[in-house]
């Protein structure tokens, strides 16, 4: 879980601040859940959400040097789609499976 | 890890950062919804790619693991989910009735609010 060493100044100073940006996008899309005005703003929000956290999940795989957490943003990805579209179908059908 | 190799990275870093962070200023600023998931669903999408591509440049292809490859399949699956998404969203926002923004109208009525659920249903 440290930092790896052999990185270039630039390189750790680039990961460190896309995680930073990552994070603070991720927390201003939750403006959009918590107050947008309707129901498909909200899913529109949670999916915005779910990308930028596959996104941190990468950084973070560069950030540690451990290929695992790209397997672990793969997986991000798939549930926020699953949950995008059962959202959706949910709100405009009534159901998710008929 | 050589300088160029470190470079390349950091610019695909550094473009991933920037379309996240323009995708979610217009899911905050834009009027309604259907512009926002315009903003969200592209710009968002090609901020995640670009960040696996520097997970593909980082871990090379061939690396033991396959974190390189399985960068690629991310950018794969990205590119296929994430309009299908956002085109669930704004169907079940026009089944809802939600109206455009500003003078915005639907091309069949002429109005702002969408058909009622009755007549447009598929």
């Amino acid at each position: 879980m440290s930092v790896a060493t052999e990185l270039p100044g630039f390189l750790s100073l680039a990961i460190t601040v896309g995680l930073v940006v990552a994070s603070g996008v991720t927390l201003l899309a939750g403006y959009r859940v918590i107050f947008g005005p309707t129901t498909p703003d909200r899913v529109v929000g949670l999916d915005t959400i779910a990308t930028n956290v596959v996104a941190i999940a990468i950084l973070f795989a560069l950030q540690t040097d451990d290929g695992f957490f790209i397997d672990v943003s793969l997986v991000l990805a798939i549930i926020g789609f699953i949950s995008t579209i059962a959202v959706a179908r949910y709100v405009s059908e009534g159901d998710i499976i008929e | 890890m050589n300088t160029i190799h470190a470079a390349l990275v950091t610019l695909f870093i550094a473009i991933g950062t920037f379309f996240l962070l323009v995708g979610t200023i217009g899911l905050i600023r834009l009027p309604d919804v259907y512009n926002r998931m315009h903003a969200t669903s592209k710009a968002t999408t090609l901020g995640a790619t670009s960040l696996f591509l520097a997970g593909t440049i980082y871990f090379a292809p061939s690396a033991p693991g396959g974190a390189g490859l399985t960068s690629l399949v991310g950018i794969v699956f990205l590119f296929m989910t994430v309009p299908t998404g956002a085109h669930v969203i704004s169907q079940a926002a026009e089944r809802m009735g939600i109206e455009f923004a500003g003078d915005a109208v639907w091309p069949d009525t002429g109005e702002s609010r969408p058909e009622s659920p009755d007549e447009s249903d598929e």
